[in-house]
């Protein structure tokens, strides 16, 4: 063995970026990184990730990162596996990095057809439930009752149930992802990372200045989302759902914080009133049963 | 002394001819999507990857938008790529045309030219492929299935060329081109690998990654757009060298930015582009018959518009007049507002006619009784052939 080692470049996202302080963007894509390794390409629309991403100065990414038009990431990324296949490069992971309002609005059809066709590619989508970038509008996934610029009331509709429409795709690999959760989130990539064909993780990520919390309680709303249901991790794998981490305890709805807790630290959510709640309250708990009529069977 | 090989000759409708190009480029990623009249097109490139021809793969994509997206990600990667549209096809795709023309990646795409709806028209005219004329991509028009077929490959050719580096359109007009069968000669399978080598573009490098597209700050981004715009400007004389290799491989045809048809002494010419070229050179045969001295200048190449051209040869006519097959709403025809603006300063009157909108039959007839209008000075500015 030889006694000089060449120092290896490190496959992490590099610090100072142009994320709002507590954004969670900046470490999601450090642990992704960190996982995937080197050969990947990251392909991101149109959205917060495209200001972090920085500018033709430099990038902090310490992978090729290709920029789309905000509906286009999955058609892209679906162009350069094929080609990076023709040329032999079988290892590289194509991955896709969208906000939700890329992966489910104007990006959905390129999405729903990459799936379709079972592309190899993999797909982060990191969930702010809302238009963040062009400052806080309403989109599909934002949750009902939420405050933005466009619904001022508070918004009137349910979130789209964007990982349960990818698994009907029956694509190999769907899973769902908190911060607050990393060796979750991490091990869901690994898995992904070694599967072939389109692999799908949904991560909710608790935007401070969209949301209108205290820019050191992201990872805290993260937690809470979670332990109060909102947001349960899984993943399902070739049709096969499975709850993971702390949210297999929340089967028992004793184990499940009351949904006000997650509500209250949230400015988004302050004109909401009791009725309101306990309407949020009453649908996260309809969620849990049809997720316990998926385990058992 | 010049060798004339015996050319294969096949008959081909357009279509059929612009796929048999495309085999003998070896495109690597196509995307294809469909939409008349250009849909044959891609089944038969399907056909030929099926028959393991064309060794390529082929996304079967969902949408246009998708079809420019997914093949400027394969062409970044290194690929070489193929796609082609018409009509809301080509509308569809806007947002990724300006995508690939602003990143300047080489990729070719045909446009079997189509009206736009609405009311709805699967017929011919030049409204979609002119609504691209800003996208930073070089358009070419071809007037016969052999330049249709010919035009393909320089197309890559052209794209690829490093002085260059552009996506190339190639547009051939719906139905009277596509669907026309015509016998064309075809260039020798070892011939095209000759003429175009394998590609030698790739932007993603795992050992030295960069960022493809970001953000670019004012003084930046206008730096990227006057690039481009040379990059534009240098391909004009980048066409004409290789569209002269491409004849001398060939040994059959005068390529060039424009094609000059008796307009050397001509006081009067024409000026056209696409498949209604032909219908023009019959006009000028009539009316050179009946003494009036007409010519014509086809467009081939329309971005980079070859202005110096025009004026060289048409600034000392005494009437020009432009067909176009397409109107800018308000302003006249499109391609006589370019060419007016190429004979800038000089004293020749310049007549827009604007026909054949929504496929709208046009014959050598309406070519010869315009000019004769024109000659006994009955010609207004702009007229519609209704
Ligand atoms: C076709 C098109 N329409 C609108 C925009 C403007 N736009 C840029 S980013 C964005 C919102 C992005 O939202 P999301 O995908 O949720 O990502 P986030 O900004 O929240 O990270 C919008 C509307 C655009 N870039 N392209
Ligand atoms: S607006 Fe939200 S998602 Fe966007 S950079 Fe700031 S904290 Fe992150």
């Amino acid at each position: 063995m030889s006694l000089i080692t060449q120092p290896k470049r490190i496959p992490k996202f590099f610090r100072g970026n142009a994320a709002c302080p507590g954004c969670p963007i900046p470490r999601e894509l450090d642990i992704l990184l960190e996982e995937l390794g080197e050969k990947t390409v990251l392909v991101v629309p149109a959205s917060c990730s495209t200001v972090i991403l920085g500018d033709t100065s430099g990038m902090p990414a310490t992978v090729p990162v290709v920029h789309s038009a905000f509906a286009a990431p999955a058609a892209i990324a679906s162009g350069i596996v094929r080609a990076l296949r023709m040329r032999g490069e079988k290892d590289a992971i194509v991955t896709v990095w969208a906000g939700d309002g890329s992966t489910g609005d104007i990006g959905f059809a390129a999405l729903s057809g990459a799936a379709e066709r079972n592309e190899d590619i993999f797909y982060v989508c990191y969930d702010n439930e809302a238009y963040m970038n062009t400052g806080i509008q309403r989109s599909s996934l934002t949750p009902k009752g939420a405050w933005t610029t466009t619904t001022p009331e508070g918004k009137r509709e349910f979130k789209k149930p964007l990982p349960f429409i990818m698994a009907e795709h029956k694509i190999p690999y769907v899973a769902t992802a908190s911060i607050a959760y990393p060796f979750d989130y991490q091990a869901k990539v690994k898995k992904a990372k070694q599967i072939h064909g389109f692999r799908y993780i949904h991560l909710l990520s608790p935007c401070p200045p969209g949301w209108r919390f205290d820019s050191s309680l992201t990872v805290e709303i993260a937690k809470l989302a979670v332990e109060t249901g909102v947001w349960p991790l899984f993943e399902i794998e070739n049709g096969e759902f499975r709850l993971t981490s702390v949210s297999k305890t929340l089967i028992d709805k004793n184990n499940r914080k009351p949904v006000i807790e997650y509500l209250k630290l949230q400015g988004r959510f302050s004109k909401l009133t009791e009725e309101e709640i306990k309407e949020i309250q009453e649908s996260i708990d309809e969620m849990w049963e049809e997720i316990k009529a998926m385990v058992k069977k | 002394m010049v060798q004339v090989l015996k050319r294969k000759s096949l008959a081909l409708v357009g279509n059929h001819a612009v796929a048999y190009a495309v085999k003998q480029a070896k495109p690597q990623v196509l995307a294809v999507f469909p939409i008349t009249p250009q849909t044959t097109m891609l089944e038969k490139l399907a056909e030929y990857i099926q028959k393991g021809e064309l060794k390529a793969e082929m996304i079967k994509i969902e949408s246009e938008h998708s079809a420019m997206a997914s093949i400027y990600g394969a062409a970044l990667a290194g690929a070489r790529v193929f796609t082609a549209t018409a009509s809301q096809g080509l509308l569809y795709m806007g947002e990724m045309i300006y995508w690939a023309g602003g990143q300047r990646v080489p990729i070719v795409a045909a446009v079997a030219t189509r009206a736009i709806a609405e009311p709805w028209s699967i017929w011919d005219d030049h409204q979609d492929f002119l609504s691209k004329r800003d996208a930073i991509w070089i358009q070419m028009m071809a007037e016969n299935v052999q330049e249709a077929y010919d035009l393909t490959i320089q197309a890559f050719r052209i794209s690829e060329d490093e002085r260059v580096i552009l996506p190339v359109m190639m547009g051939f007009d719906g139905f009277i081109l596509t669907h026309t069968m015509e016998r064309v000669e075809v260039l020798e399978d070892y011939e095209v690998d000759s003429f175009l080598p394998p590609r030698q573009f790739n932007l993603i490098d795992f050992s030295d990654p960069i960022g493809i597209g970001p953000i670019a700050q004012p003084d930046e981004y206008m730096r990227i757009r006057y690039e481009a715009m040379k990059s534009m400007e240098r391909a004009k004389s980048v066409i004409e060298e290789i569209m002269r290799e491409y004849e001398r491989i060939s040994g059959k045809k005068q390529y060039g930015l424009v094609e000059c048809y008796r307009c050397e002494n001509a006081k009067y010419a024409f000026v056209t582009m696409g498949a209604w070229s032909g219908d023009a050179k019959v006009a000028v045969d009539r009316l050179r018959d009946q003494g009036i001295e007409a010519g014509l200048l086809k467009v081939r190449v329309f971005r980079p518009f070859p202005k110096e051209k025009i004026a060289e040869y048409l600034n000392s006519m005494k009437g020009v007049i432009v067909f176009d097959r397409a109107a800018s709403f308000g302003s006249g025809g499109i391609l006589a507002t370019e060419v007016k603006s190429a004979l800038y300063g000089s004293q020749t009157p310049v007549y827009s006619v604007i026909a054949g909108l929504g496929g709208k039959d046009v014959r050598p007839l309406h070519f010869q009784k315009v000019m004769e209008d024109l000659v006994n000075g009955k010609l207004e500015e702009e007229r519609w052939i209704l």
